[in-house]
């Protein structure tokens, strides 16, 4: 390996769109090393000319809701194919979430993600570790422990298996406030959700699918605001997909509890309707493809910042997985590699959203929920920084298609879509790891 | 099922005049089954599987009649001689039926949409029989062709389906049906039984039996499927047939005694006393024998790409 530390590569000619600061002028960037030697217009260098006209330079892409599925599931993803997905979808930062086998809910697992991403050099591999032991609702896991490792795992979700205890939730809280860590909750009250395969509605009826109601998410929301705002304690909800889930978001953020909230491209893009007359697997997950009225809550909220977060809850699913009787298929949907083409055509095109406050819902606000900084990770494209942003053109047009995937399964909701806005370079500390369809494998 | 549609997933893809073809042309089998001879060649040299992979009796065997009395090869496929046990999934088993060299799967399958991606996977006919909580749209057929064959007709004729809708198949496919006909539908259970949404469909509801005993031309009793009722939906069986059960003394105290129908297996003294049951019982074996002309009907369509019975009449 040559010595990197002088290196640099000139990323020429882009729209520089920093957070905080929002879009600026065309300029350049100078990466020397790893980190951002110079921002300006007409610099020079004798390095690696990446040319960035008519695209945008954002900061790179973090990511709150990956499911990785190493270890234990690799038939599905790994680490190495997760994180190429992860650059070649814009993102610098992929936080994963605890589900694995074993599950993350101890130092021993959360340092092996978290080093096996460090191995793979292209993406950061950031584990959420588990609320609890084996993810079964009843003993706090070791969080201290998962904090001081070598991973420094400070957010904490038992994800799908929502800890229906409220006395472990509170405590769970209350414990994670102590660290100064955070509670990543996935509502659902699985007493109402239970057999459930999609939304209920007319459309579950129709279909004869048993129903999720809305309410079961609603009712998780509601008791864990509740608990929140009992413990003084930090709280971000994981894919909000009801109206009623978002109002009440809405009104706790306004009596200033500590609540943040995140949504899935899939549900402000699709609603429950999908599903008619076609069954498709890849229309299956949890909580459900909800109402228009609930996307159009989603869409609100997004706008007026209750929902501070784009995530992606990418879960990827084998093709054998899928392939079955509804009632038989997993949940989940993979999400990395076309987030930034939802964004840009759902969320921007629209109107929903400016371009700016788009990417800072997936660059700064998640990077700040998870306290990105103690990682020196900055998302403000200035002189300095380590080098962590990601070159897209939001003009360009393209068509899912299952072999553009670079994660190892292929369960998209949006095969055959023609989205807007596509990355074209992703640099992760000060390397370029991704360019027009190629991943470039690190050190 | 217009124009070239080879499938028959849900009575939605029929349109009011296919599903009056289909009764008309089940009129004509149904003379070919008061016959000595009760076959024609209609469907000679086609084969058609059967793939049951949830218990029935009558519909497996109201279907396999069916065919044979078409002429048809029909083959057999039900779940516990099957390498489904050996945990073969329904793409492989299907992919491998249609190697097989299948014209028709005629399916049954406890999850909702299954023949729906059957459809997917082969290239031949894929026939409903019955998918979990989702449609049974020759059911439907049947009851239609009874009802018109025994109340003269079905424009604005009214139907009352009484009992546990929400996981009714047949409820659904007989809705769709009804509507599209022009019949009235009014829907009778407790709330606990309704689905999210059932007033989208263009129905009538009620929680009175007798307000729908009032009403109706046609009393349709859903069986009450306790396999299928997962958690508090109603206290008791004795506490349904005491509010939703056609007893003795409600029977007895009708005026004008409504045609019963019934999809099968009754539950005698849950849905129905068992001497009620008794006296409607022609009607209800009136179904089952209207269920081989009304599959001849559907399997003749979908084979022979002929909606017109006139053609089938000529070739006799």
């Amino acid at each position: 390996m040559k010595d990197v530390k002088d290196e640099e590569i000139l990323v020429k000619g882009g729209r520089l769109l920093g957070c905080p600061g929002g879009l600026r002028a065309e300029g350049d960037i100078l990466i020397r090393g790893e980190r951002i030697a110079g921002v300006g217009r007409g610099i020079s260098s004798r390095g690696r000319v990446i040319d960035a006209r008519d695209c945008l330079v954002a900061p790179g892409f973090v990511e709150m809701h990956a499911h990785l599925r190493e270890p234990g599931f690799e038939y599905k993803e790994d680490i190495e194919s997760g994180s190429e997905a992860a650059c070649a979808g814009g993102y610098t930062a992929v936080f994963c979430m605890p589900n694995t086998d074993p599950p993350i809910d101890n130092q021993a697992v959360a340092q092996y993600v978290f080093a096996r991403g460090k191995e793979v050099g292209l993406s950061m591999v950031l584990p959420h570790g588990a609320i609890t032991v084996g993810t079964d609702g009843k003993n706090l896991a070791p969080m201290s422990e998962m904090a001081r490792c070598g991973a420094n795992v400070t957010c904490f979700s038992d994800d799908g298996n929502s800890v229906s205890d409220s006395e472990v939730m509170l405590r769970a809280m209350e414990y994670a406030a102590t660290l100064g860590g955070l509670i990543i909750s996935h509502c659902e009250d699985k007493s109402l959700s239970r057999g459930g395969q999609m939304n209920e509605s007319y459309f579950s009826t129709s279909l004869g699918l048993e129903g999720i109601p809305p309410e079961a998410e609603e009712i998780s929301v509601f008791r864990d605001i509740c608990l929140a705002e009992k413990a003084s304690a930090r709280l971000h909800i994981a894919h909000v997909s009801t109206a009623a889930s978002v109002e009440l978001v809405r009104e706790a953020k306004k009596r200033g509890v500590l609540v943040s909230a995140e949504v899935t491209p899939h549900h402000f893009s699709l609603t429950d309707s999908a599903l008619l007359t076609s069954y498709d697997t890849n229309l299956k997950v949890n909580p459900p493809l909800r109402s228009a009225q609930d996307v159009k809550a989603v869409l609100e909220g997004l706008a007026d910042g209750t929902i501070d977060v784009i995530a992606t809850d990418h879960a990827p699913h084998a093709p054998h997985e899928k392939e079955v009787e509804f009632e038989k298929a997993p949940f989940g949907v993979i999400g990395l590699e076309t987030s930034l083409g939802l964004v840009v055509t759902k969320l921007v095109d629209s109107g929903i959203l400016s371009l700016e406050e788009a990417i800072a819902k997936l660059t700064i606000s998640p990077a700040r929920i998870t306290g990105m900084e103690r990682w020196g990770y900055s998302t403000t494209l200035a002189e300095g920084d380590i080098a962590n942003f990601v070159v897209f053109n939001a003009d360009e047009k393209w068509t899912v298609k299952p072999e553009g995937f670079r994660s190892r399964s292929k369960n998209s909701p949006f095969l055959g879509w023609e989205l807007k806005g596509r990355v074209q370079s992703t640099i992760f500390e000060g390397r370029v790891v991704f360019e027009r369809g190629e991943v470039f494998p690190g050190a | 099922m217009a124009g070239e549609a080879k499938n028959l997933i849900s009575i939605a893809d029929l349109s009011k005049d296919e599903i009056s073809g289909i009764l008309s042309l089940a009129s004509s089998f149904a003379e070919v089954l008061r016959r000595p001879v009760k076959k024609v060649p209609a469907l000679r040299g086609k084969t058609i599987v059967n793939l049951f992979l949830e218990p029935s009796t009558r519909t497996r065997m109201s279907f396999e009649l069916a065919a044979k009395r078409l002429s048809a090869d029909v083959v057999n496929f039900s779940s516990g001689t099957s390498s489904i046990v050996k945990g073969e999934s329904l793409k492989d088993t299907a992919k491998t039926i249609f190697s097989m060299g299948a014209d028709a799967v005629v399916v049954r399958h406890q999850s909702s949409g299954a023949p729906q991606m059957l459809t997917k996977w082969v290239d031949c006919s894929v026939i409903n029989a019955g998918d979990g909580m989702h449609e049974h749209p020759t059911q439907a057929l049947l009851d239609l062709y009874v009802m018109r064959e025994r109340m003269g007709g079905l424009e604005g004729l009214k139907v009352a389906i009484v009992g546990d809708i929400e996981h009714s198949r047949v409820a659904r496919s007989n809705i769709l049906a009804l509507n599209k006909v022009g019949s009235k539908v009014l829907l009778c259970a407790p709330r606990t039984l309704l689905p999210a949404g059932i007033e989208e469909f263009g129905v009538e509801t009620t929680v009175s039996l007798d307000e729908a005993l009032g009403w109706c031309d046609v009393l349709y009793l859903l069986r009450v499927q306790a396999e299928r009722i997962e958690g508090p939906r109603f206290p008791s069986l004795e506490e349904y047939h005491e509010n939703y059960g056609l007893s003795e003394k409600r029977w007895d105290k009708l005026e004008k005694k409504p045609l019963v129908m019934h999809p099968g297996p009754m539950n005698r003294g849950v849905e129905i006393a068992s001497s009620v049951a008794d006296e409607v019982e022609p009607s209800i074996a009136g179904q089952v024998a209207a269920g081989v002309a009304v599959r001849m009907a559907v399997l003749y369509k979908l084979l022979s790409g002929s909606v017109s019975s006139e053609r089938f009449e000529r070739e006799q």
